[in-house]
């Protein structure tokens, strides 16, 4: 009984994997890719494995967010650009404070800055950047990016296995794209200690709005001790104190 | 190539030259004077003269009174300048890189050449005796360096010194073997500094506030630490390329493929010489007599032709054939040494030294609409929008560490936007504010973090910097500028957002 259940499950787990390859998802394998430590949130992506070769989109609605989302993406690069990877960063507004990102584990002068005048030049030099294997990860400040667009960056890419990280502040159109996940992250208060006054350590509610292949979610994210340490909801751990008690 | 120069020294220049136009000078004193302040001053003594104590700088009535038979003539600075010209295009023959060095030295470039003479020790016996046969009493000497061979051949014992042993070298020398002016080598002496060894090892800065620019300079390029350039007699041809087109070309198409072959030709010669290319201006001479032009860098010297192609094709755009382009004129304007690049085995990570790398910068630098990429480097300063500097180089180092004790947002506004605050005196944080229309209540907060303005620099207030929370858990970082005043309104600001 037991073995015909272990099998049932062995061929269902193969036909997933056959229908992902199918698909024409690439798909990394475990063992030899490095995770970027985003913990539960890594369950949601196809296998389970963070798909470092793809273009990311991240879509903030606010100043405060897309504060968060540089946050974000720095614990990101952090992982992915271990050792002398070097990142580019390219915007028309020049916000980011270098320094910074320091306490996210990038080193701000492995990063090149590219400052451009014009939207449209950005989607180019993206699309350059992303071509180049000398890179590591490609950061986009973005507004407005569209299928067409989105789905040439996904090819450069595949190409170059470069990660492509695309920031898109206030877009006015959020329509389809060929990007592998739609990332939403945004700031939640902080939680300190009992009676500890000032700031605790920087929290985010991370929404996988889409994912390809995969499974869109919403986790609660905490940036402590240089790693994205995950944080029960409020209500979950409430459960698990009850349970405790009545186990005690 | 290691780099290995030459200095020759001509002691008795001018009067040499006047003892091969009268051999019955050869053994008997002999100087040229001229006139200084109404005297007559010994410009030049020859061997003769200078065995019986006569020397530069000398009157000539003092010189005639303990040698009355001594010979004068006038001297002429224009002869020696002559002379030392006609002598280094006879050094053409051992190195196509000679200089002069006035007032009486010549400077050989020869990395490459010594070998043909099979070793360097031959090579420097050869320019020697044939000079000295020619009736030139010289001192020659070989070294990594130009100061180096210059100090060297004046003062030093042994003629070749190897390249990387130029410290070593200099130790025992006089400090006038720097090729400082006498008024710092008086200074030097005076000081008791007399051998360069004394003080090679101060720090210089110091050297440079005694002594001034000058000294610190001299030092650096004896030892190799900063290039000096030499101005050679017969100058290296300039790396241009011509081709001229049968038919007036027009298309863009033409024009990629009279550049694809231009380049070709230009790299040929570059990668050949163990160079590569900066800058390059592509000239395109029209029908109509006009000329356009159009041109292109790189962040490293490069003769990759896919790369460079890659790079014009970017301007192609710009060029406008009007009636037809007769000729294109190639024109490499600035070319520098290029490192082999080590072929990595390993993969592994490409940092910022990979060639991948910089032939994108160049690419994304050749496009109109970026205004600028940067690097930045950490900075000694407090101040938020000071403490970070843009790097001069891609490779550039930092030379101190980031720092990340204290909170710092991930956007800062490039202008602080003013806010209205609620905030009990003197020294709390506020308790809510107003931005753009909507209300902060805030709950947690961190500060204040005082940043003084740094008074050498600028002039205004110092800013109270809180790290705050609001209800809705967004992080703001507020400033307060300038103390509590008693008869002003406080004025606040909102400088950036936190993750």
């Amino acid at each position: 009984m037991e073995m015909e259940k272990e099998n049932k499950r062995e061929t269902v787990n193969r036909l997933k994997q056959d229908l992902l390859r199918w698909q024409g998802v690439t798909l990394p394998e475990v063992n030899t890719t490095e995770r970027v430590g985003l913990g539960p949130v890594e369950e949601a992506f196809p296998n389970a494995v963070f798909p470092t070769f793809g273009v990311h989109e991240f879509i903030s609605m606010s100043r405060e967010d897309s504060a968060a989302t540089s946050g974000f993406i720095g614990g990101l690069v952090s992982r992915l650009t271990v050792g002398d990877g070097v990142c580019l960063w390219i915007s028309t507004s020049q916000l980011l404070f270098p320094p910074s990102i320091r306490a996210f584990g990038v080193v701000p002068d492995r990063v090149v800055f590219v400052d451009i005048a014009k939207e449209r030049d950005v989607l180019w030099a993206t699309e350059e950047a992303l071509k180049c294997t000398g890179l590591t990860t490609v950061v986009a400040e973005l507004q407005e990016m569209d299928f067409v667009q989105s789905r040439r960056l996904q090819l450069a890419v595949e190409k170059s296995q470069v990660t492509g990280l695309i920031l898109r502040c206030n877009p006015r159109v959020i329509g389809s794209t060929a990007c592998v996940a739609r990332w939403r992250i945004r700031p939640l208060p902080s939680l300190l200690d009992d009676g500890l006054p000032g700031v605790g350590f920087p929290r985010w509610e991370t929404e996988l709005l889409k994912v390809r292949n995969g499974n869109p979610g919403c986790w609660q994210l905490e940036w402590s001790q240089g790693r994205f340490v995950p944080v029960l909801p409020a209500k979950q751990s409430r459960e698990w104190s009850t349970q405790l008690k009545r186990i005690s | 190539m290691e780099k290995r120069f030459a200095s020759i020294w001509f002691p008795y220049l001018t009067t040499d030259r006047h003892t091969i136009r009268q051999p019955e000078l050869r053994n008997t004193p002999f100087v040229l004077s001229t006139p200084v302040h109404g005297r007559m001053v010994i410009m030049e003594a020859n061997a003769a003269a200078e065995v019986q104590g006569v020397s530069r700088g000398m009157v000539v009535a003092d010189a005639k009174a303990c040698l009355p038979d001594l010979k004068v003539a006038d001297a002429s600075v224009e002869l020696a300048e002559r002379l030392l010209k006609v002598l280094g295009l006879w050094c053409i023959r051992y190195t196509p890189v000679v200089a002069v060095d006035p007032p009486d030295g010549l400077i050989l470039d020869i990395s490459g050449c010594p070998h043909l003479w099979r070793s360097e020790e031959l090579y420097l016996k050869e320019i020697v005796n044939k000079l000295r046969k020619r009736g030139f009493h010289a001192r020659m000497a070989i070294a990594g360096t130009i100061g180096a061979a210059w100090a060297v051949a004046r003062f030093g014992n042994h003629p070749i010194e190897d390249s990387g042993r130029e410290t070593d070298a200099l130790l025992s020398l006089p400090a006038a073997a720097l090729r400082l002016e006498p008024v710092i080598v008086d200074r030097l002496y005076k000081l008791g500094l007399r051998t360069v060894g004394s003080f090679i090892h101060m720090p210089p800065s110091v050297l440079r506030r005694r002594f001034g620019e000058d000294l610190p300079l001299r030092l650096r390029q004896a030892l190799g630490r900063d290039d000096e350039p030499i101005l050679p007699l017969r100058p290296v041809p300039p790396y241009v390329e011509r081709l001229p087109c049968l038919e007036p070309v027009r298309t863009a198409t033409s024009i990629e493929i009279a550049i694809d072959k231009l380049l070709e030709a230009l790299c040929k010669r570059l990668s050949g010489e163990g160079k590569g290319l900066r800058i390059a201006t592509l000239k395109c001479h029209r029908v109509d007599g006009k000329t356009v032009q159009v041109g292109i860098t790189t962040s490293r010297a490069t003769a990759s032709v896919p790369h460079l192609a890659k790079l014009f094709a970017l301007k192609v755009p710009h060029i406008e054939p009007a009636l037809g382009i007769e000729l294109f004129v190639l024109e490499a304007s600035k070319v520098e040494d290029s490192d082999p690049v080590q072929e990595a085995l390993w993969g592994g990570v490409p940092g910022l030294e990979d060639t991948a790398l910089s032939e994108l910068i160049d690419r994304l630098k050749g496009r109109t609409g970026i205004r600028a990429i940067y690097r930045y480097l950490p900075d000694e300063h407090h101040w938020p929008e000071r403490s970070f500097k843009e790097a001069s180089s891609i490779t550039e180092k930092p030379s101190t560490l980031w720092k990340s004790d204290r909170p710092r947002p991930t956007r800062l506004l490039a202008s602080p936007e003013p806010i209205e605050v609620t905030a009990p005196i003197p020294d709390y944080p506020p308790m809510l504010f107003r931005h753009k229309g909507e209300t902060h209540t805030i709950k947690k907060a961190d500060g204040p973090e005082r940043i003084e303005r740094e008074w050498w620099m600028d002039i205004g207030e110092h800013r109270d910097y809180y790290y705050v929370e609001d209800d809705k858990g967004r992080r703001y970082w507020l400033y307060r500028s300038g103390h509590y005043g008693d008869d002003r309104p406080q004025r606040w600001f909102l400088h950036g957002f936190f993750a």
